[in-house]
């Protein structure tokens, strides 16, 4: 046996050691620190001094990448569908069911090649859709932002645009309450870390399990901040229709109102505090607009319906005395609302409800003082003592792409890059070029037009997101083909039969899909292009920092972590890079030279960024490659500014965020994004749109669901209300599946007698015994739109009627016809409605979801 | 001599897997012998985490216990298997012994832990090491132990004596103490595995509030005081730390200005009474 060697790399679930011998994986370990490591912050509160752990933390799905690199479903190979042949019979209605045979690389390109120019020839690179995965394997060149779009930009492609699918109510509703477009709606947390220890009585966790969504990326950093919260004394109180597992650690309190109906436990909070005079009257009056007019509706005046606890009980389940109760001790203690898990976020945002749910969540924050000591939004996961002057930027600031229209920081970033050399964009892709929006990739395909408001991430203004946009655009063509990139959509969006029926039609007559592993949707491919792993390439990153939309995300982390991901072993079978197959890709096309940089390789880029950044001024390159990782230190005269602590006390901002835009303020750098410069209980930016919008009105209301308990005809079939959040075992589909060890986890999926893993779903006693279902049982839940089969875990970690299960399972295992059967794999999303928040929302609303569940 | 011994906080683990999966991650495919040979790619559960619900809705709980080889000084393991097959190490860890435990299907059997397994390929029982070939290089703690966020794993390497006076301090237990197996994994807040709770809300039933610093006394049959407090603001109580299974009890409601109430618990599990009014005096 050879010799052990220990190398870097960087995860989704946090920087790793990586120990190889005889070019094989052997352990994947979370960091420690050295001695001469920078030193870690201390914070003093309360007679105690807080300092985090010498190491970093990782990720449960993160421990298991050695069962995904050796996955006996990796894409080794170029592979062609037997039945395609390019120049003959497509047989595009076969897709996801014939086999597959390999081919060399040269013919995989060679198909793809003349496919994309005869394309080109007959159509204009417009015809060419091609779309990521939410999240891609980890890595500053090999992410989405960078290799991929550096190589589309040069090729011309229309993408499919993503919705904020993690932002969904905060940016299609707060941010017309309070900004933060480049935030897509939701808050700054700076911070609030040592505020909170210092001066917070009480928080109140609302649609929000940090301990299992890991803030975004950063593992369980966190977790030991919590723990000092609950050591102080301060109290915790949850409201989710899950007892979620953050809530299992630290509950006081467990509040489950019924699914869509947590807006009206908000209406009648706010109704307590109206009425027993608990909120900050001179904050509502110096730093908000339009209370007097929400304070009408509250108390029933507009509409003549008070919104009181009776009221709010007979829509949540929750008894009246207990939200009197709860209003009066957050009224009366000074609170942190974790509204979701990042600070903003939270499966309540991805509902019809969504849009009402953040702005309420904002309303509720603004009448209790946000920014004050102690008050604020903050969801324990953001806000540690952090350098954040210290330049190394995130994946999404443009990478080696350059292109800062798809990214809201790439301004910062991209000058330092490219001082000499050529960034790139694509004409189609600007605002004025030709758009789809992802959820509605089918509709694009299948009906060939499509019309909505907003491209994406509506990160540049307010406005931007009532742009109307319509597929085609004019003069642009009808897509001929799709590049499909990492992840599968039949697990991660909704309806999602959808999307299968849309690549089983010659509507779409090629098909490419560039991914490291067999998952789900893969198998509709006519070309599958084996990517590597992260741990098979060379690739340089940081804990945490996606930046781009979350600026300054890694204060998520107890240190500033920036690791080189040093290739490890050799890429797997014939797997490349991404970027490497990009480059052959473009080679084949006529474009390597512009693509590469003129001839860089994916270890030059590496070297390109460390210069960029700040690091050459703490440590050389020799040394940085030798060690593998670099802890920032903090600055010695370190001055926290406690995120909207500026705007409370009504002085210029004072924090690191950079937005918004001057051009939205009338004074730059004071007040917030709105006309105003103030919270907005009556949003102008809505008023501007269409104050007629009754589905997004100028106030946050409760407007009850259009697929919930009050809509009857479809209750009384369906009368189970599914949640779907964001899943604990695996990040978006990553982890899941592909005889990863993560199938093993009790919690995630069920072995049963026929060998197969099954999905889990978490149903009532009641509810089970009703329909004689017991733990462990395989069950149907199924309604309109299709079924899945699924094993069921009796638990009162639901209340009756609501039933959970997450959302994001990697396979797809039809039970028999492709998009018409039933699947067994987990895709619970094929339940969930494809309709958007509201007609001018386009953003995705899986929480609405009615099912109906029996024994299988 | 200094001994190896485990201490599980159940009221700090929350089911992450990162141990479970950290030890996949050591031992699957990995051979170290002479300590072990590879774990199979699925189904072995070297720490099984065990789940705990309590109660019902909306008065729940859920534990986890987190079950590795207990690393018995009396290991059963030990007595019933063929000389030298088990053996435990100067510094208290048990191993199995890969090459000469071949075929010996009956030590899965012998451990009232559940904690051996069967490797159906290479016909040979196999259970968590410690990671005694990482401790024998050096390091401090074996891999689910560094893999744990919340600090429910601890390793503690020290005396047989300084353990006791941590036992004692820290209010430590062993799980299935009847065995006799003298485990060296110790469990702290394991009452939340084994006990259950008589938990409720009291109401006001003229105001319909919550009826906040209710008096609440439980008594067994009914005479000895067993437990009391006094609500909180919703109006909550849960009396905590009763054996399951235990018999009638006596619940006893009062508050200021409202008639008292006593009301008779048969306590199986742990339950949840739901909401009980109370009437003015």
């Amino acid at each position: 046996m050879g010799k052990i060697e220990r190398f870097t790399n960087g995860t989704t679930g946090g920087p790793v050691f990586v120990y190889v011998q005889d070019g094989r994986i052997i352990r994947v370990t979370p960091m420690a620190f050295e001695e001469s490591d920078a030193p870690s912050w201390q914070i003093k509160a309360r007679g105690k001094t807080f300092s985090p752990p010498r190491k970093t933390t990782l990720a449960p799905y993160s421990f298991s990448y050695r069962s995904m690199v050796y996955s006996p479903k990796r894409n080794l190979y170029p592979m062609k569908r037997v039945d395609f042949d390019p120049n003959g019979n497509r047989n595009c209605e076969k897709r996801g069911e014939s086999g597959y045979e390999r081919i060399s690389w040269d013919e995989a390109g060679d198909i793809v090649t003349n496919e994309v120019k005869r394309i080109k020839r007959e159509f204009g690179a417009g015809a060419i859709l091609s779309t990521a995965g939410s999240h891609h394997l980890w890595g500053n060149v090999g992410y989405r932002h960078s290799a991929y779009f550096r190589f589309a930009n040069l090729m011309g492609f229309t993408y499919a645009d993503h919705n904020p699918d993690s932002w969904e109510g905060w940016h299609w509703g707060g941010m017309h309450n309070w900004g933060f477009s480049h935030r897509l709606g939701i808050p700054e947390q700076y911070d609030l870390l040592e505020d909170a220890l210092k001066n917070t009585e009480m928080i109140v966790f609302w649609s929000s399990d940090p301990e299992a969504t890991n803030g975004i990326y950063s593992a369980f950093e966190h977790t030991s901040r919590r723990q000092w919260l609950k050591e102080l004394g301060i109290k915790m109180v949850f409201i989710d229709p899950f007892y979620n597992h953050t809530a299992g650690m630290y509950s006081d309190k467990w509040f489950a109102p019924r699914p869509e109906t947590g807006n009206a436990l908000a209406c009648a909070i706010a109704f307590v505090w109206i009425t027993e005079d608990l909120y900050d009257k001179d904050y509502i009056e110096s730093r908000t607009v339009g209370f007097e007019k929400w304070k009408e509706y509250i108390l029933g005046k507009e509409d003549g319906l008070p919104k009181t606890p009776a009221w709010a009980e007979v829509e949540t389940t929750i008894p009246a005395r207990e939200i009197r109760a709860l209003a009066r001790e957050w009224g009366a203690k000074k609170t942190m609302l974790a509204a979701g898990g990042l600070g903003g976020w939270g499966g309540a945002c991805r509902a019809a409800s969504g849009n009402e749910w953040a702005r309420l969540m904002i309303s509720l924050a603004a009448m209790q003082g946000m920014g004050k000591p102690g008050s604020n939004i903050w969801s324990t996961t953001q806000g540690a003592p952090c350098n954040t002057a210290f330049v190394f930027p995130g994946y999404a600031e443009g990478g080696i792409s350059g292109d800062t229209g798809n990214s809201a920081a790439g301004f910062r970033w991209v000058y330092r890059m490219f001082s000499f050399d050529q960034p790139t964009s694509t004409s189609i892709n600007a605002p004025m070029g030709q758009h789809i929006p992802r959820l509605k990739i089918p509709e694009c395909i299948l009906d060939g037009k499509y019309e909505w408001r907003g491209k994406g991430f509506c990160g540049p203004s307010i406005e931007s997101q009532f742009h109307k946009y319509k597929y085609p655009a004019d003069g642009y063509p009808e897509i001929q083909m799709y590049w499909r990139y990492g992840g599968s959509f039949i697990g991660t969006m909704c309806e999602t039969n959808r999307y299968v029926k849309a690549y089983k039609t010659d509507r779409l007559p090629f098909v490419v899909n560039q991914s490291i592993w067999f998952e789900g949707e893969v198998k509709f491919a006519d070309i599958i292009l084996p990517a590597c792993t992260n741990f098979e390439r060379w690739d340089i990153s940081e804990f945490a920092n996606c930046s781009g939309y979350i600026p300054d995300s890694y204060t998520q982390c107890n240190h500033r972590v920036i690791s080189l991901q040093k290739k490890c072993i050799e890429p797997l079978g014939e797997s490349k890079s991404d970027y490497d197959i990009f480059a052959f890709m473009a080679e084949k096309l006529g474009f390597y030279g512009p693509y590469t940089n003129g001839g860089m390789k994916d270890l030059d880029w590496v070297k390109r960024y460390f210069e960029a950044s700040e690091l050459p001024d703490h440590i050389s390159w020799e040394e940085f490659f030798k060690k593998g990782y670099f802890v920032v230190p903090m600055p010695e005269d370190y001055r926290p500014t406690p995120a909207l602590r500026w705007f409370a006390e009504d002085r210029p901002k004072d924090t690191p965020d950079w937005g918004p835009h001057p051009e939205t303020q009338e004074e730059f750098g004071k007040g917030l994004q709105t006309t105003s410069g103030k919270i907005e209980f009556d949003s102008s930016s809505l008023r501007k749109f269409d104050p007629g919008d009754e589905e997004r009105p100028l106030i946050p209301k409760y407007i009850t669901s259009w697929e919930g308990h009050h809509t009857t005809y479809l209750y009384n079939k369906y009368p189970l209300q599914m949640i779907s959040p964001h899943p604990r075992f695996s990040f978006h589909t990553m982890g899941d599946a592909k005889d990863s060890w993560m199938n093993d986890v009790k919690d995630h999926r069920v072995l049963k007698e026929d060998g197969y893993y099954y999905w889990i779903i978490r149903i009532n006693s009641k509810d089970a015994e009703e329909r004689d279902i017991e733990e462990g049982d395989l069950v149907k839940a199924f309604n309109d739109r299709g079924a899945v089969i699924l094993a069921a875990q009796v638990t009162e970690r639901v209340p009756p009627g609501t039933v959970h299960s997450y959302e994001s399972c990697a396979d797809y295992d039809p039970l028999g016809q492709p998009g018409e059967s039933a699947d067994r794999s987990g895709c619970v999303n094929i339940l969930t409605p494809s309709r958007y928040i509201t007609n001018n929302s386009a953003g995705m609303a899986p929480n609405s979801c009615l099912v109906q569940i029996e024994k299988y | 001599m200094k001994k190896y011994n485990m201490i599980i906080d159940v009221a700090k683990c929350h089911d992450c897997n990162n141990c479970f999966l950290a030890c996949k991650d050591e031992y699957i495919e990995n051979d170290f012998l002479p300590i072990s040979i590879a774990q199979p790619w699925h189904g072995h559960r070297w720490m099984d985490i065990m789940r705990k619900e309590r109660g019902q809705y909306p008065q729940v709980d859920v534990a986890y216990r987190p079950t590795p080889c207990m690393h018995c000084d009396d290991a059963p393991c030990m007595n019933v298997c063929k000389e030298g097959t088990v053996y435990k190490r100067e510094d208290g860890v048990v191993i199995i012994d890969p090459e000469k435990a071949r075929g010996e299907k009956g030590l899965m059997k012998a451990c009232p832990y559940g904690a051996i397994w069967w490797n159906e390929e290479k016909e040979v029982p196999q259970k968590c090491t410690f990671c005694a070939h990482l401790l024998d290089d050096g390091w401090a703690e074996p891999r689910c132990v560094q893999a744990c966020p919340t600090g429910a794993l601890k390793v503690v390497h020290t005396e047989d004596a300084e353990m006791k006076k941590i036992i004692a301090s820290e209010d430590l237990e062993i799980y299935l103490p009847e065995t006799k197996t003298n485990p060296r994994v110790y469990y702290k807040n394991l009452y939340r595995f084994t006990t259950s709770f008589i938990a409720g809300s009291i109401a006001l039933q003229d105001t319909d509030e919550c009826a906040e610093g209710a008096k609440i006394n439980l008594r067994k049959g009914s005479k000895s005081l067993v437990s009391n407090l006094v609500t909180n603001n919703y109006g909550d109580f849960k009396l905590d730390k009763l054996p399951e299974e235990s018999g009638d009890y006596t619940l006893e409601i009062a508050y200021e200005g409202y008639q008292s109430k006593s009301l008779t618990v048969n306590l199986e599990k742990s339950i949840n009474l739901g909401t009980i009014f109370l009437a003015p005096s």
